[in-house]
């Protein structure tokens, strides 16, 4: 994997802040874009603008063409049985959302449980609390051992047969710690429990087989895999989505409209009411050829070596400490950290005045943090294009900031 | 942007604590952060500023600029204290700052304010950036 030559394909590792070069270490919040995305955005707004599904006329065809090879490509990047199961959407907040209106509304009632980990990001996790809270449901949360390792025993133990639906992120965003999602989706279904599946951190950076892990819903976003902001994407099995009523209701989404009554669009299309993110949708096509090209399995291994590169780092640097797991086989390229006596957001400040961008704060991850103890965190996450010279200049400005504080 | 003054504010907090008895207490957090500020005011008969202490966690700014707000507050009536604005709090910290950090800046100055205003029994006016 060349990745030099990978950074030549991203204009905005060019670019220098405060007068440095940026080291942009904020991968799980947004990625960067390469060129090849960006021109595809500029290529459909000068050369084929116009709305999809309905026009019989040459542009709108074409994009009709290209939003819908989007999606075909999308389907075959997590191995989907079929285009149809792929519901594009703004994010994967909204994709929880979908699942949460449209079918837990109906399905999860009086006292039934729904088990998501203390490891959710708020839109894994507020969803499923107000839902409870409307339709007088439990919310049962399985925690995290000391190291940030899923507690699968305890996992089990709450399953039971009141359990309706399990949502569990497949990488934290925190932590980095990955989940073991094909055993929790078989425990589930046993109990005969839905499944939802949050990829936001793992469908970019790890191969996921919506098939082998076998869960009913995979929740991800554009923008965390090269795609533009704005487009997001539900997935979930056929038999399913077709039982399930509509989320938003407009237009595209309908068969036929009469003045007393409606028939429903056929899936996909179903749960994509109004004009949707189209430069969205053509480029999702665009990242994901990206990715494929490079390839998911070494992307991972990528991440997996400046994950311990990093790791490695902080171990050797005074005064610094790290959550989650150690094991980088277990662990997405995530790593939270602190600094002690500095702030987050003190450190986040100086190191921008390095060029550094991480991110800091409770990365609406609150009830987790909360269980850590901690108000807030510094976080550094990884992609293809980082290199260990960008951990090594973290690094040194980690000491730098320690100075800064005179606490060397 | 970190100065001595205010990495001596962030170690060595003026008027850190509580107050056994406060005329005027508030609270309140910077969701970004989480954090957060307490104010406890004393009055005298003549409903100038007597005692004051603040507490709470946070960042050097945060943190800095509630104990010099602190300082400023002495002597001052309550009505004085509704005139204190932000450029008061930047004229105290003496660097420019990311519109991020401002919020951080100015999270004291609103706690103090809230506090202020309920004892007054008055609509609190806030400027946009204190909110």
């Amino acid at each position: 994997m060349d990745v030099d030559a990978i950074r030549e394909d991203f204009p905005i590792l060019k670019k220098r802040v405060h007068g440095k070069k940026l080291v942009y270490l904020d991968n799980a919040a947004t990625t960067q874009k390469p060129k090849q995305v960006i021109e595809a955005i500029k290529e459909f707004y000068s050369d084929y603008n116009a709305n999809v599904q309905r026009g019989v006329y040459e542009i709108s065809e074409k994009a009709t063409e290209l939003y819908e090879g989007g999606r075909e490509s999308v389907a075959k990047f997590i191995n989907a049985t079929s285009s149809k199961e792929i519901i594009f959407v703004r994010n994967a907040t909204e994709a929880i959302n979908l699942v949460a209106n449209a079918w837990a509304k109906k399905n999860i009632g009086k006292d039934d449980e729904i088990i998501i980990s203390i490891m959710e990001h708020h839109s894994n996790f507020v969803p499923w609390q107000q839902l409870a809270i409307e339709n007088n449901a439990k919310i049962k949360v399985v925690g995290v051992d000391p190291e940030g390792h899923f507690k699968f025993d305890e996992y089990e133990s709450l399953l039971s047969d009141k359990t309706k639906l399990v949502a569990i992120t497949h990488v934290s965003n925190v932590l980095g710690t990955i989940t073991p999602v094909k055993e929790i989706v078989k425990k589930a279904h046993e109990k005969g429990a839905m499944t939802l599946v949050d990829g936001a951190q793992s469908v970019p950076h790890i191969p996921v087989d919506v098939q082998q892990i076998g869960c009913d819903f995979l929740a991800f976003s554009g923008h965390k895999m090269l795609a533009p902001t704005g487009i997001g994407i539900l997935y979930g099995k056929k038999e399913i989505l077709e039982k399930m009523d509509p989320f938003l209701k407009g237009g595209d989404m309908i068969k036929e409209v009469h003045l007393d009554s409606t028939r429903w669009n056929e899936l996909p299309w179903k749960f994509e009411a109004g004009t949707p993110n189209i430069e969205g949708g053509i480029t999702m096509k665009v990242a994901i050829d990206y990715l494929n090209r490079i390839g998911m399995p070494n992307i991972r291994e990528h991440e997996k070596k400046l994950t311990k590169y990093a790791l490695d780092a902080f171990a050797n640097t005074k005064g610094i400490d790290v959550y989650g797991p150690r094991n980088v086989e277990e662990k997405g390229g995530v790593v939270s950290f602190n600094v002690q006596q500095i702030h987050p957001h003190d450190l986040a400040s100086i190191l921008d005045e390095e060029g550094i961008a991480i991110r800091s704060g409770h990365h609406c991850a609150q009830p987790l943090m909360e269980n850590l103890g901690l108000v807030a965190a510094s976080r550094a996450s990884f992609y293809l294009y980082n290199k260990e010279e960008e951990i090594d200049i973290l690094i040194n400005s980690l000491k730098k900031a320690r100075k800064v504080f005179r606490l060397e | 942007m970190y100065t001595e003054m205010i990495l001596d504010y962030y170690k060595f907090p003026r008027n850190f604590g509580t107050l056994e008895k406060a005329d005027i207490k508030s609270r309140d957090t910077n969701p970004l952060c989480g954090d957060e500020i307490e104010f406890q005011i004393n009055l005298d008969e003549n409903k100038k500023v007597k005692e004051v202490k603040y507490s709470g966690k946070g960042c050097a700014i945060s943190q800095a600029a509630a104990s010099m707000l602190t300082e400023l507050m002495q002597g001052k009536t309550v009505d004085e204290l509704k005139k204190i604005s932000k450029g008061d709090i930047y004229d105290l910290l003496g660097i420019t700052l990311s519109p991020v950090r401002v919020k951080c800046a100015l999270l004291g100055l609103k706690v103090m304010k809230i506090g202020v205003y309920t004892y007054l029994s008055e609509e609190i006016k806030l400027d946009e950036d204190e909110k």
